[in-house]
Parts: structure tokens; sequence; C-alpha cells
């Protein structure tokens, strides 16, 4: 049986004000990154949802992740993958950016697209290193992986710009999305 | 300011039923998230698995899972569903898929689920795609086998970017 949808009255729906959007990047053509910058500190988490290819000659290229410019090896990322016959588990030390994923690049099938959901927990604490979760992944209808990373910069910075980038070569392409959040 | 998050319905189940289906999806938001607890009258380890706009081709999917002893991961091709997640006999298994631009009427759509399910089920992630450039209009949610559960509650969340 066929339910309609009806609005949700009273509880349950979240205060105006809590997750609110606060920039969105809507890709009208190739663009070799995107930066959110100037970001309030007003915030206690951040969370990007991204849809994403790359125009890399390859089935798959991955996205990195870079906070306030600094490309310095003050990054480390660990991940458990599936690629749909193995989980395996992998990790990068002292690296110069944080690795969040495999989008599809220009071999694949055309109009497949990789999202994620990268949270930046306390990003504007100056007294500690910040720590990223994700959950990412594409499926190319046979091959494809999904993604359970998690980040850390080595900076107790706070987060004022987030530059996200196709990691080895190539571009972001036409109808990539990257929407940017902050959660109080 | 308006909100940014927000639900759009849900439902407890007050009988067993197969499935359940959100319809008349408006596509003023940005993206969707289906927000589950279930359980189901086949046994453990019940796929859990959605339809968009009444379409059975067109899914395939990528699951990362662990059991308690080992993670695994395995691949589904041209389905007549894509994977969410799993549900056991009672109700205490949920999962949360994020569905990003819903509406857009140029990409493929792409799932992304994350599933918890004890004690002797799987804890997982799932990727899924529908190979179809329509916007979402309608959500089914399926049990694959049996029914879900008396208590089972389906909620539909919007997603509205700046």
């Amino acid at each position: 049986m066929l339910n309609n949808i009806a609005a949700i009255m009273g509880g349950g729906a979240a205060a105006v004000g809590d997750y609110e959007s606060i920039q969105t990047y809507n890709l009208t053509t190739a663009t070799a990154s995107v930066t959110f910058s100037s970001i309030p500190a007003t915030y206690s988490h951040l969370q990007i949802r991204a849809l994403g290819r790359t125009d890399r000659a390859v089935s798959m290229s991955g996205l990195g992740m870079r906070f306030n410019g600094d490309t310095a090896t003050n990054y480390s990322d660990h991940n458990v993958t599936g690629d749909g016959a193995t989980a395996t588990a992998g990790a990068d030390v002292s690296a110069s950016y944080i690795f969040l994923a495999r989008y599809p690049g220009a071999s694949a099938t055309a109009s497949m697209f990789g999202v994620g959901v990268i949270d930046i927990l306390d990003y504007a604490n100056t007294n500690k290193y910040k720590t990223t979760r994700n959950l990412s992944g594409t499926d190319l209808n046979g091959s494809g992986q999904v993604h359970l990373q998690s980040g850390n910069w080595r900076s107790t910075s706070a987060i004022t710009s987030i530059q996200l980038y196709p990691d080895i070569s190539g571009n972001l392409v036409q109808y990539s999305s990257f929407a940017l959040y902050g959660i109080k | 300011m308006a909100t940014t998050y927000e639900p759009i319905a849900t439902t407890t189940l007050g009988s067993a039923a197969a499935s359940y289906t959100f319809s008349s999806i408006p596509s003023t938001y940005t993206d969707l998230v289906l927000v589950t607890t279930a359980g189901n009258s086949n046994g453990s380890n019940t796929d859990i698995r959605m339809q968009f706009n009444g379409t059975t081709t067109g899914y395939s999917d990528t699951i990362l899972r662990g059991n308690g002893t080992a993670a695994t991961s395995i691949r589904e091709t041209s389905q007549t569903s894509v994977m969410a997640g799993w549900t056991d006999t009672t109700l205490i298994s949920n999962t949360i898929v994020s569905i990003q631009n819903y509406s857009n009427a140029t990409t493929y759509k792409t799932t992304l689920s994350r599933t918890n399910n004890v004690p002797t089920s799987y804890v997982g992630a799932v990727v899924g795609l529908w190979q179809n450039t329509a916007a979402i209009t309608s959500l089914t949610v399926l049990s694959s086998l049996g029914n879900f559960i008396i208590g089972s509650t389906f909620t539909l969340y919007g997603i509205k970017a700046a």
C-alpha cells in the first residue's frame, strides 16, 4: 500500500540552526579543486556531503582533503575497505593529505558518481588535533569500493578552510557536488 | 532561517508488512536520509533493501560487513533492488541510508548505508547504485524474505543545501 508523505509536526524536528548549510559547490565545468574558505568558528562540528567524479583516465581515482592550505606531511588516515571480494585495512602515515575515497574516473560508465559523508569533529578547538570520520563509496555495477575511514590532522589550529581535490591528477567533473554543513 | 535537515515522513508498523513506500517525495531537498529500526519474521541477517520509483531493474551494490569473527566483502550486480542493510527477528537492527542529489536528472543515483545488527548478525557499510537518471519520487523499503515485524519504524529526512 502506498503511503503519502505527511509533514511531521512537533517533536522530532531539529531546532532551526542546529544543522546549517554553510556553502555548496555544484560544479558546472571541470574544476581542479574546491575550497571551502572563511569557515566560521561558531559551530561544534562540520559535515561535508559529497557527490563526485574525476576526468582522470582510470575507472576510479582518489579524492584528497587538506586543511588551511597545509601541504606538509601532517596528515594520517586508517581505513577498512570492501571491494566486493575482499575486506582490507590500510593506513597512510605522515602524509600530505587525508585520503578520502575512490570516485569514478573517465573510464567508468557515464553518469556514475561516487558519494561520501565526511564528519570533522571539534574543528574549531585549538586544544586538540583534528579528527575526521568518513563513509564513502563507489559502485560501478561490477566493480567499486565501500570505504570506512578515519583521518587526523596534527594541528591545533582551528579549521578555517577545507580543500578537496583529485589526489593524483585530473579534475572534478561537471555535476560533482560538495556541500558543507555546520552542526551546533 | 529555514530548517536544513528536516523529517519528511515517518511510520511505525502496526501490522507486519513486506514493504513500506514513501511516495510523492518532493524535489525541494538536496539529499535524502532514510533511518530504519526494524525486525523481520524470517531470521537473522535478512536483507533490508530499497527500490526507487517502483523500478525493479538497474540495481547493484558493494558490501563490507563483519560478523564478530571476520570481515568480508561481497558484490551484487543486476539486481531488482539495492541493498541497505540487515535485520534480525527483533527490533534491534538500525540502518541509516544517505541518497545524495536524489532529484538530479543527470546522474545515476548512489546510496550509502551504515547498518548495525546485533547480537548474531552483521555490522556493515554498503554503497549502492541505481542506474537511472530519473529523480527519485518514491522509495520502497523491502524485507528480502518474510515481513517487517510490528513496531518497525521507517523515517525519511530531507537535507537542503544552500
